[in-house]
Formats: C-alpha cells, sequence, structure tokens
C-alpha cells in the first residue's frame, strides 16, 4: 500500500489521536455551560485556540473554528460580500481557485455581486499589478490561494496584498490555504491577508475540522446564526475534540517544518526525476514555477488518467486525478482549462501528493510502479 | 479472467455484475458519466444520474469488487448527442440508445477494457450470446417483454466474441429474486425510461437549447391542399395525428418531413403505408442474409415478416404486410426465429413503388 493522496486527506497524525482521545468518552462538556465538565472543555478550546493562534502569528480572537476549509472559504467569501449590509460588492478572485470559492463567489454573484477573474498565466498564476488594477471602492474582497490544490503551484502573496492595498489599504484580502499550508508555515502578518482559510485533515488532523482567521476589525457576517459561538462569527456548539486534534496537528507539523519539508520534497523529487527517466515525454505541471514540496501534477502523453488511475488502484498505490466530479467520474479541470490546457491533455494528467506518513523510497518506488503501469497502457 | 461490468446502478447490471462474480470472474464496475448540463450538473433523469452511481458504487461495495467512474462525456457528445440533434434537424427519428451502443459503450469502453487486461465487458441487456464452429451469434432475451436484442444488433463478431449478457438468461422477475436473494439494495429500484440526456423534458426543448432554431413552414396535405403554417419540423414525428394546429374535419396524419422545404406532409391513414425501406449503415452478426427474415423497427415492436434483398447497390426490406408509420432514422433489427442477424438504419421509405418523400 502506497498512499499519495495526501492533497485528498492525510491520514490522522499519532500526536493527533493522542491529544483527541481523552475527548472521545471522558471530556464532552459543551464549552458554552457554566459547570466543571464546561469548564474543562472550555479551557481545551481557547487551549488550543491560543496554541493555533501563535503557529500562524494571529491573535486568539481572530481564529474562528469551522466544519472544514469549505465552510472557511464560504465564510469568507459570502460573509464578507454581505457584511456590508445590502451592499453586493465586487469580489475578484481567479479562475484556478478551488470550488469552495468560485461557487461561493458564484452564489454572490446570484444575489448582485460581481465577480472579476482576473486571468491567469500558464502555471495558473494571475500577476499582482493586474490583481490590483481591479481594485476599487467597491471591492469586497480579493481571493487569491497561497498554493493550488491540483498543481502545487504557490502564488506570491506577500506581494498580491501589498499590491492591493497600496490601492486600497482597507481593501479585504483572503488567501485559502488549505494546500498551501502543508507545505510552508503561514505568518499572517509577514503575508498581509485579512482572512485564511485552513482544513485539519490535509496535514493529519481530522476530517470536519477547520478555521477561517480574520484579521481584527474586517467586517464579516455570519453564515451560521444561533448561540452566538465564535463572537458570533460562527454558532454552535464546538466540536471540541476535533479542534484539539487539529491544533495537536499543527503542532505536530510546526515541529518538524524544516524536516518535514526536507524528507518530502526529497521523496517528490526523486519520484519525479525517475519518473522522467522512464518516461522522457513526461511533463511536470509548473515545473518551472514555485512549488509546494509535497505535490507533483504531471502528464503522461498517450495515458488516459481514468485507465491508469485503475491500474495503480490495482498496484495498491493510491493517487488521484485531482478533479472529481460529484458522481466520482474524473472531470476536465477548471484548474488545467485555465492555465490553457486542452481538454484531451487534462484527460492525461495526474496529482501525486507526499505527506507525513511516507517513507524513504516511497517517491522510487512509486516512479516504478507507474512507469511499468503507464507503459502497459500504451 | 477478468471482467469489466458497466454499472448503471440499475438492478440488471447490479445482478450482472453479481452472476459474474459468483461465476467466479475478477470482476470490476465501471459506471460511465455519459452527459452533463450547461454547468457540469448531473442529468436528474434517465441511467446515469450522480444517485444512480451511487447506487452502482454500493452495490459494488456489497459485492466487495472495485468500482469507478469514467468520463465519456466527450465521446458521447460526439458520438450520440451531435447526431442526435442532426438527425431530427433533418426530419429523422434518431434511435440514441443504440447510437451509444454502437459507439461509447462498445467502441470506447470495450477499447479501454481492453487495454486494462479485461478479456470481457458485461452489461445489464436482456439478450443472449453463444459461440460455435460458425462464431458468434446473438440471441433474444428469454423474456420476451424485456428482450434487448433489438438495440445490439449493430453488433460484430469481435465485439460478441468479448460481451457477455448474464441476465439475457433470466426474466425480469427471476433478476430482481436474484437481486433480493443476493440482497442487492436495487431489487426493486424501477426500470429507467427517459433518455438520459433529454432528462424529463421535452426533446423538442433539448434542440432548442442544442441550437436548432426551428423554421417555419407549410403544412401540405398530400393532394397539394396548403393547410396552414408550422413552427418546426422538429415539432412533428412521422404519424403524428394531434397536435397539428390544423383543422378540416377528417383524421390527418404527418407522414413525411422535408428538410430543404420545411415542410409537413399531411394525409390520410392509408398515407401512413409503407411496404418498402432502403437501408444504411446495414452491418450482420455473423454472415450476410438474403431472403426471408423477420424485422423490428421498434424497441418493443413486433418482428414482421419480411424479405431482405440489394436493389441498385442498396439494401431493401419489403414487409410482407403494409407497416404504419416508419420514419427515416429508426433502426430495423432483422431476425430469424430468435436469432439477430443484423440490422440497419432506415434511409427512405416507399409504398407500392413510390417514396414517402416525394415533390408535390
Amino acid at each position: 500500500m502506497l498512499y499519495l493522496d495526501h492533497a485528498a486527506s492525510s491520514p490522522l497524525r499519532p500526536e493527533t489521536w493522542a491529544a483527541m482521545e481523552p475527548f472521545r468518552i471522558d471530556l464532552h462538556g459543551n464549552p458554552s455551560g457554566s459547570h466543571n465538565v464546561s469548564r474543562h472543555a472550555k479551557n481545551a478550546l481557547e487551549d488550543a485556540r491560543d496554541l493555533i493562534a501563535s503557529l500562524i502569528n494571529a491573535d486568539p480572537k481572530e481564529v474562528v473554528f469551522t466544519a472544514g476549509g469549505s465552510e472557511a472559504a464560504n465564510l469568507a467569501i459570502k460573509g464578507r460580500a454581505w457584511s456590508g449590509g445590502s451592499t453586493r460588492g465586487d469580489i475578484i478572485t481567479s479562475p484556478t481557485e478551488h470550488e469552495a470559492v468560485l461557487q461561493s463567489a458564484e452564489f454572490c454573484a446570484s444575489l448582485g455581486s460581481r465577480i472579476i477573474l482576473v486571468k491567469v498565466d500558464p502555471d495558473g498564476l494571475a500577476d499582482p499589478a493586474e490583481i490590483a488594477s481591479h481594485v476599487t471602492s467597491e471591492t469586497a474582497v480579493v481571493s487569491i490561494m497561497m498554493a493550488n490544490n491540483e498543481t502545487g503551484v504557490k502564488a506570491p502573496i506577500k506581494e498580491i496584498t501589498a499590491a492591493v492595498k497600496s490601492v486600497h489599504p482597507t481593501t479585504v484580502v483572503h488567501t485559502d490555504a488549505v494546500q498551501g499550508y502543508v507545505s510552508e508555515a503561514v505568518d499572517v502578518e509577514s503575508m498581509g491577508v485579512d482572512l485564511l482559510s485552513l482544513a485539519a485533515h490535509k496535514f493529519g488532523g481530522p476530517k470536519g475540522v477547520g478555521l477561517l482567521y480574520v484579521r481584527s476589525g474586517t467586517p464579516l457576517a455570519p453564515l451560521i446564526h444561533g448561540g452566538g459561538q465564535e463572537l458570533g462569527r460562527r454558532s454552535g456548539t464546538h466540536d471540541v475534540m476535533s479542534i484539539v486534534g487539529m491544533a495537536a496537528a499543527m503542532q505536530a507539523l510546526e515541529s518538524e517544518r524544516t524536516l518535514f519539508r526536507q524528507r518530502i520534497s526529497a521523496e517528490r523529487n526523486r519520484f519525479e526525476s525517475d519518473l522522467a527517466d522512464r518516461l522522457p515525454d513526461l511533463v511536470i505541471t509548473g515545473a518551472g514555477a514555485g512549488r509546494m514540496a509535497h505535490t507533483s501534477h504531471v502528464r503522461i502523453p498517450g495515458v488516459r488518467n481514468e485507465m491508469l488511475l485503475v491500474s495503480l488502484d490495482r498496484a495498491d498505490l493510491s493517487a488521484s486525478a485531482a478533479s472529481a466530479c460529484q458522481s466520482g467520474a474524473a472531470s476536465v479541470s477548471h484548474v488545467l482549462e485555465a492555465m490553457g490546457m486542452t481538454p484531451s491533455a487534462a484527460r492525461e494528467c495526474l496529482r501525486f501528493s507526499f505527506g507525513w506518513s511516507n517513507l524513504a523510497g516511497d517517491g522510487a518506488t512509486a516512479a516504478g510502479i507507474v512507469a511499468r503501469e503507464a507503459e502497459a497502457l500504451r | 479472467m477478468k471482467a469489466l461490468v458497466a454499472m448503471s446502478g440499475g438492478v440488471d447490471s447490479s445482478v450482472a455484475a453479481a452472476l459474474m462474480k459468483e461465476e467466479g470472474w475478477e470482476v470490476m464496475g465501471v459506471t460511465m458519466k455519459l452527459w452533463q448540463g450547461p454547468g457540469g450538473e448531473a442529468p436528474t433523469a434517465g441511467c446515469c444520474t450522480v444517485s444512480d452511481a451511487e447506487d452502482a458504487r454500493r452495490v459494488a461495495a456489497q459485492l466487495d469488487i472495485p468500482y469507478y467512474v469514467w468520463d465519456y462525456t466527450e465521446e458521447f457528445m460526439s458520438g450520440v448527442v451531435e447526431g442526435f440533434v442532426e438527425d431530427y434537424a433533418t426530419g429523422r427519428t434518431p434511435n440514441p440508445c443504440i447510437e451509444c451502443n454502437r459507439t461509447v459503450k462498445f467502441t470506447n469502453l470495450l477499447a479501454h477494457a481492453e487495454a486494462l487486461g479485461y478479456e470481457v465487458v458485461v452489461t445489464g441487456h436482456y439478450a443472449r450470446v453463444t459461440s460455435d464452429s460458425d462464431g458468434y451469434h446473438l440471441w433474444r432475451g428469454v423474456d420476451p417483454r424485456k428482450d434487448q436484442s433489438y438495440v445490439l444488433s449493430m453488433l460484430g463478431q469481435q465485439q460478441l466474441a468479448r460481451l457477455r449478457f448474464p441476465v439475457g438468461e433470466l426474466t425480469k422477475e427471476e433478476t430482481r429474486k436474484v437481486a433480493s436473494r443476493l440482497g442487492i439494495r436495487t431489487a426493486d429500484k424501477p426500470d429507467s425510461q427517459d433518455i438520459c440526456f433529454v432528462g424529463q423534458g421535452d426533446y423538442r426543448q433539448f434542440l432548442g437549447s442544442r441550437g436548432v432554431t426551428p423554421i417555419q413552414g407549410p403544412i401540405l396535405h398530400r393532394d397539394g391542399r396548403m393547410l396552414g403554417v408550422h413552427h418546426g419540423i422538429t415539432n412533428f414525428t412521422i404519424g403524428q395525428r394531434r397536435g397539428l394546429g390544423v383543422a378540416v374535419g377528417e383524421p390527418l396524419y404527418v407522414f413525411d418531413l422535408d428538410e430543404d422545404s420545411a415542410t409537413v406532409m399531411v394525409g390520410d391513414l392509408s398515407d401512413l403505408a409503407v411496404d418498402q425501406v432502403t437501408l444504411t449503415r446495414l452491418s450482420w452478426i455473423n454472415r450476410p442474409v438474403t431472403g426471408e427474415v423477420l424485422a423490428q423497427y421498434r424497441a418493443h415492436g413486433q418482428a414482421v415478416p419480411s424479405e431482405i434483398s440489394v436493389q441498385d447497390d442498396q439494401p431493401v426490406i419489403c414487409f410482407v404486410e403494409p407497416q404504419q408509420a416508419l420514419a427515416k432514422g429508426q433502426t430495423v433489427s432483422l431476425y430469424r426465429d430468435n436469432q439477430v442477424v443484423g440490422g440497419g438504419i432506415i434511409e427512405s421509405t416507399h409504398y407500392n413503388g413510390t417514396p414517402s418523400s416525394r415533390p408535390i
């Protein structure tokens, strides 16, 4: 079993489960209560918040827990667009964003917002100056992802926020850091962003929990109304166990950040160089751009990705076509389409993503299997 | 031995997968995603909705076989939908299920199965394949009410060698019983009816959405009377009686649609009579046949006594008894008893030596 689909979801880190386990039965309290059981839960929740805030250089009050990355992105886009009451500002984003951002923006557009999709280059990147050129006093939010979940290409977030803020210092910038954080540390101050989304299960935390960093003073309407948890920004009883798990996973990742990068990029690089040796016509997406350490998005000409995935599955290697539709079919990726790739080329692309549970040698082993199965299909 | 089962999520293909597994094959299930709406949304009717794929996925899990959804939307668009639109726009009556079989299922899927080392492809069609020293033979399914051999008459020897239709040996009741015995969750699921890409809407709406702009034209009686104006020949089918928009006190039937002049031809019941059709794209299951055959021109129609011959290099079917309301574009499947011998597509229809399409 060779698991190279960490970008879809990474297994739970042992540190995560160790932190979560006490909450399975014993520490069951609702953190909003007024008795001892609740106080335990509330302390655990706030300890987790403090820890997470310190890891991303934020204030604890700026961390809003959500049920995952998609909710965080929805809150960022819709919550910001609707924060002005009846006014519906412009949403500036790029066509290579995750569906959670694009579909949220589309929905806002159906209610009156204007969407500006900034064109991207063949690596899928939008030019910071061009992004800034669309900024006006009507702009509700600029949303550009920290690194693309399919290709792994990193965006220059610092430059983008600087360019945007130079036009309009109060324009709100969101970055979807769900994939980017796996490879790179996040410092909300140096990045200059106002909103930032994370999802725990991408880095060894549990599924169904994430967060939105909300810079102090950023206007934001809640999507979920109710008991007023998270300072009114996200109602609903906290999933304390998962939040504690997310904090533990982040701590585990940060404690080995440099080593993790070295280890994972070594496997990824070995995978790509071995594969390119065996398949000389291999095309590595975004090879000339800055990429995350853990993902490899490749095109193997003449091999339909759906077929190769079946062969790899039989060989017990888990990979992904990166863009799956609701029914589970590999659809032609909107990201690759925006990058100018033809549908037939996009059908030859696969994503291999490494993570904390991979071992030394996995990259070379995977390259051998992928090359063998691809050759068999040609 | 490995078998790829095309699973729609319905009971027939679910049972087909179960039977192959019981026979000891190494089985893989594949749902073919054939169609999506302009916004990428899955169809809501027919045989390839998201919930159908979900049913298929759950059945595959129950059978403990690997399962995938493969995207054939491009192949379906070029191989089926474009022809469907073109046919209607030119006054024909196409059968998209047959074109899907011809192209996507029994060309693309078969090739992909072979590339992955799967010896056979299995579907839930009610039909039977046998082989002997003469090669492969295709037969009606044992259940006359469910028989689907009509939509398989375009198959050839190379395809039949690699196809299996396990439920063709069963009646629908038996299929449901097998499904119940195995606890298959789709045992009681109703059969799909609609054309998957047209959905519950009208095919005319669909044609409009595909850019077929209706052209106004005359409604002409066969005796030369101009009876009115219509709003596009795609609004009519051969044999149609109601909704013509003209009232002359006698029952009128559409017997011809002429694309070039955008004319809808109407007449009385006798004008629908057809005793001879010419065929295009005729193919044989095994070897060519001449002389007496049974011809079936609707999916669940009767097979009628006929004779096939070649006139001026064109295959011609002569019906022993005149038939009514046959349209260009329909498939004629040819039988000897319960055996399918071949099939083709109607190119022109005639009565008493006169083409149905004729200038006034």
